[in-house]
């Protein structure tokens, strides 16, 4: 294994810069060594000015996404050594505003989240002294999947439509709508559907389907975005053809 | 719930992308590389004439050829909206569903000349 | 092709908003790929036009016929179809791959496997050809 890697890093200082420029680092590649270990490197010994974020650093907690090499990741589930020789380039997660260095602004996911009602909705609850709601493996089986999103936002990075057309409400956006839409608890799907079928929900997917290729955590926001079309679809067909009374 | 066109667009896209994918491949190797190339003897002009002429060929075929229309349309707008940032909803929506419109009534034309 | 880019801060917004670039389909080969099958309904739409003049020759006389399949033969136009014969292979390609992550049918309970969902659309593929064969060699 190389000893070294250089590490070339976007730079954006608001105070001081019109554009991102870059900086290079030479960072020890140790075995097991991740893009973020090699951040923290940089920070701790080189340069202490370097801005990024990162918590859990195991995949879990979603705040260390970057592009790397141009491709969105995780940088504590990306190896150094699987750059080698290198260089490797580190840039800001794509398609949202830098505020600085890494830093990119989510201010647009985090309004458009709750627009889909990410939450359970009842038409009424159940009292507290009736016990839990009860869920079937099968049941839970049905959305599982969906449950996995950590709010990374690499699948907005690699949407290219969400790229070219900002008020594409988004995949992970659309993939959590799903998640309740398929428990067996909720009763909100009528709700979500009224949002998301308009020209900026569901059917402004052109289905490109990379949000899917690099989603870490295998959620497949893609196939729900095309679920959502077909129910979309029939439930649209289905108000068509019933007459007034029987609509809901 | 709300009432938007969009899904069933999207419907007639679906339908027409599939129909496209089945069958265009066999169509198109026969009448544009097969036929006329000589790789298979182009058929009778009696037997051609005649299953033309069928009511259910051109009721087939009509179908057919507007679904994909209406499938390229919205393909297409969307290439113009997002891919060219033509960011005119309205106009883009208007050219490329009104050329799928205009088409139907050529496709009609030109089946029912041959019925 | 590409998005406005507000280069630099102001002070009203110290954030950089990047660009989109006008080649971003070209950074990736399943961006690419994308494009390109995209771009095939020109092809589907020109191909239908051909279908129907097809159509049209036949219904006017046998020597218009021949005359279509004289024209048909003609080099350029040639090129033309093989190189939509290709797009249309990629738009069935493509459609046929991506249509189990757009249905998960279930049947008995269990998942029905990506791959047999591929297979019966080819299988289906197979049997419309030989029908269109069979209907149109008469």
């Amino acid at each position: 294994m190389a000893d070294d890697i250089t590490m070339q890093v976007a730079r954006y200082r608001p105070d001081k810069d019109r554009e991102p420029g870059w900086q290079e680092y030479v960072v020890p590649v140790r075995e097991e060594w991740t893009v973020l270990d090699g951040l923290n490197h940089v920070k701790n010994e080189v340069d202490p000015t370097l801005a990024y974020r990162w918590s859990c650093r195991m995949g879990i907690c979603g705040s260390c996404g970057m592009n790397v090499n141009g491709e969105p990741r995780l940088t504590c589930a990306t190896f150094l050594s699987d750059y080698a020789p290198g260089p490797v380039r580190v840039e800001p997660l794509a398609h949202f505003p830098v505020i600085r260095d890494l830093v990119v602004d989510l201010d647009d996911f985090m309004q458009k989240l709750p627009r889909v009602s990410p939450w359970i909705i009842r038409d009424e609850e159940q009292p507290v002294e009736d016990g839990e709601y009860l869920q079937t493996p099968e049941e839970l089986d049905a959305y599982k999947q969906f449950s996995m999103c950590i709010n990374c936002m690499l699948c907005y990075a690699a949407c290219p439509v969400y790229g070219l057309e900002p008020d594409f409400i988004g995949p992970a956006a659309i993939a959590l709508a799903e998640r309740y839409d398929l428990d067996s608890r909720d009763q909100g799907a009528r709700q979500r559907l009224d949002v998301l079928i308009e020209h900026e929900g569901v059917y402004g997917c052109t289905f490109v389907g990379e949000c899917t290729r690099v989603c870490p955590k295998h959620v497949d926001p893609a196939a729900a975005i095309q679920r959502y079309k077909l129910k979309a679809a029939q439930e649209s067909v289905k108000m068509f053809l019933l007459p007034r009374a029987l609509r809901r | 719930m709300k009432f938007r066109i969009e899904p069933f667009v999207w419907l007639a896209f679906s339908g027409g992308g599939v129909i496209a994918a089945m069958l265009l491949p066999v169509l198109v190797s026969l009448v544009a590389l097969a036929f006329p190339l000589g790789w298979i003897d182009p058929p009778d002009y009696e037997h051609l004439a005649s299953l033309l002429a069928h009511p259910i060929t051109f009721l087939v075929l009509f179908g057919a050829f507007v679904m994909m229309l209406i499938h390229a349309a919205h393909r297409f707008r969307y290439t113009l909206y997002d891919g060219l940032q033509v960011k005119h909803r309205t106009l883009v929506a208007a050219v490329c569903y009104g050329g799928a419109f205009f088409g139907a009534f050529v496709v009609l034309g030109l089946l029912g000349s041959a019925t | 092709m590409s998005t406005q880019a507000t280069h630099g801060a102001t002070q009203q917004d110290p954030r950089y908003h990047p660009a989109v670039p006008v080649f971003w389909w070209t950074r990736k080969a399943s961006y690419l790929v994308f494009v390109l099958r995209e771009l095939s309904s020109i092809f589907v739409a020109w191909l239908v036009l051909f279908l129907l003049l097809f159509v049209r020759a036949v219904g006017r006389s046998e020597a218009a016929y021949e005359e279509f399949l004289d024209w048909a033969a003609s080099p350029w136009l040639v090129t033309l179809n093989v190189i939509a014969l290709a797009f249309v292979v990629l738009h069935t390609v493509t459609w046929f791959s991506l249509t189990p992550q757009a249905m998960a049918p279930r049947v008995r309970g269990r998942r029905v496997p990506p791959a047999a969902i591929i297979g019966a659309q080819y299988a289906g593929l197979a049997v419309v050809s030989a029908i269109v064969v069979w209907v149109v060699l008469g």
